[in-house]
């Protein structure tokens, strides 16, 4: 009873003019999204930047939008790929609205709807090339989630995506707790991306957090974090070090 | 000159176990709650238990958007199934309707690895065990996923199946009572989060019985 599926790149989707139509790696990609629930709803930081592989091309991209009256989105990988999903989100909110009847798409309809798109896109080997952070309140009920370029998705109080999930993820299990304050909800955000400032190249010291509560949607203007370069480590950061670390 | 292509695959294995052991009433499914990609965590609380009919609760560890889109399926024909029979599926016929969905994706796989427990229509415990492609087998017990391997070899000691090429066919229905059971399957959970590192969080156990379904939860190693 062993069947076992082969994980890595099939040859059978080598063909060249079959190629042509499929995503086959991002170009303008946007770095780490950052949010957690607090007390009256949900807060999601992102900095501003668009990579054009090692450059840093773009220091004006809004990487969180409001979706309907409920939700927030946000989004890390290919800017393209995010500025289509924003298309399809806009003509489900425009359906919604037309019908009229005083009910509105919930944060948890958008993650559903939005995991069922990711998930057809990658069964046809052809994925939106995105990370996305779905983030709401509805009826006074808050809601987190996320969902991967190949349809993986879940909720939880906190998320991150690409190195924050590596570098903030670890400090929201730490100090998040429920019924954070607005302040401290964000003075919380602000370490998690000042870790990711230090320590992705590709976040730069632009940054906007959006809140989202059951009176609606704010997304701050851009500021920066102030940063501190004295520690010692940074100072000779190869002193002591053998080799070539 | 071949193009270079950004290793992407259409798979992803966000680990976890998933165990089921049949009594001769009731029947245990539990499985961890830890969702897992490469080594990181995404999630310590996500459940990998789904009740498909009142008699059919199916537990699945592998790729989370197969499995997803597997239950998915799995309920709109139940849904379908209701509507036109007037009836909850039983079962064993839940067991056949997974072995076909999953065999109608050979050559596309749901990346599930899947058991389902219930209780047949004489009442009594079923366990059915799957590979990706849909081929099944009634047992006894069962573990699936990334600490089988640790647990199935505990299973096999502890219950003591009778061999399958016995004539007359008998039963591989445990004797043991349901709280023995429980404990069995704390403890191989124990056993499993110590040495596989996709396995943790919590334990989530079902117990399902003629009278209704019970839900207990045990904190296991968050490392």
């Amino acid at each position: 009873m062993t069947f076992t599926i082969p994980i890595d790149n099939g040859d059978a989707l080598k063909n060249a003019e079959t190629d042509s139509q499929r995503t086959l790696y991002p170009y303008v990609t946007g770095t780490s999204i950052v949010a957690i629930k607090y007390k009256d709803g949900v807060l999601m930081a992102s900095d501003m930047g668009g990579s054009y592989g090692s450059t840093l091309r773009y220091k004006n991209i809004e990487r969180v939008k409001a979706i309907g009256k409920h939700s927030l989105l946000g989004a890390s990988g290919e800017i393209s790929d995010f500025q289509e999903i924003l298309r399809y989100l806009d003509e489900l909110v425009l359906n919604d609205n037309m019908w009229d009847d005083g009910n509105s798409l919930g944060p948890k309809e958008v993650h559903n709807y939005l995991t069922r798109v990711m998930y057809n896109r990658r069964n046809k080997f052809n994925p939106l090339w995105n990370t996305l952070v779905l983030g709401g309140v509805k009826n006074g009920q808050s809601y987190l989630g996320m969902v991967s370029m190949i349809g993986v998705s879940f909720e939880d109080n906190h998320v991150a995506t690409g190195f924050g999930n590596h570098l903030a993820r670890p400090i929201l299990r730490d100090e998040w707790h429920a019924d954070l304050s607005f302040e401290d909800g964000v003075k919380l955000l602000e370490k998690c991306m000042r870790v990711l400032l230090y320590r992705d190249r590709s976040a730069i010291n632009k940054l906007q957090i959006a809140k989202i509560t059951e009176e609606g949607v704010t997304v701050s203007q851009p500021y920066s974090l102030k940063t501190f370069w004295e520690f010692q480590a940074f100072h000779n950061p190869t002193a002591g070090a053998q080799g070539s670390w | 000159m071949t193009k270079q292509h950004a290793n992407w695959s259409p798979y992803d294995n966000n680990g976890g176990t998933c165990v089921a052991i049949a009594g001769s009433d009731y029947c245990v499914i539990a499985a961890d709650t830890r969702m897992s990609t490469g080594y990181s965590i995404l999630s310590r609380d996500y459940s990998k238990i789904h009740k498909l009919a009142d008699k059919a609760v199916l537990s699945s560890s592998g790729f989370q958007a197969d499995v997803k889109a597997l239950q998915k399926v799995l309920k709109s024909r139940h849904l379908v199934y209701q509507h036109q029979h007037n009836k909850q599926m039983s079962c064993p016929a839940m067991a056949q309707l997974l072995s076909n969905t999953l065999y109608f994706k050979r050559f596309f796989p749901y990346y599930a690895f899947n058991v389902l427990g219930g209780l047949d229509e004489e009442g009594k415990g079923c366990v059915f065990t799957y590979d990706a492609v849909g081929s099944y087998e009634k047992v006894g017990y069962s573990a699936q996923g990334s600490g089988s391997t640790l647990i199935m070899p505990f299973l096999d000691n502890q219950l003591k199946s009778p061999s399958p090429l016995l004539l007359p066919a008998q039963d591989a229905i445990t004797p043991l009572s349901e709280p023995e059971a429980v404990d069995l399957v704390k403890t191989v959970f124990a056993s499993a989060t110590e040495r596989d590192i996709y396995t943790g969080d919590k334990l989530e156990i079902m117990i399902l019985k003629a009278d209704g379904i019970r839900t207990e939860v045990m904190e296991l190693r968050k490392d």
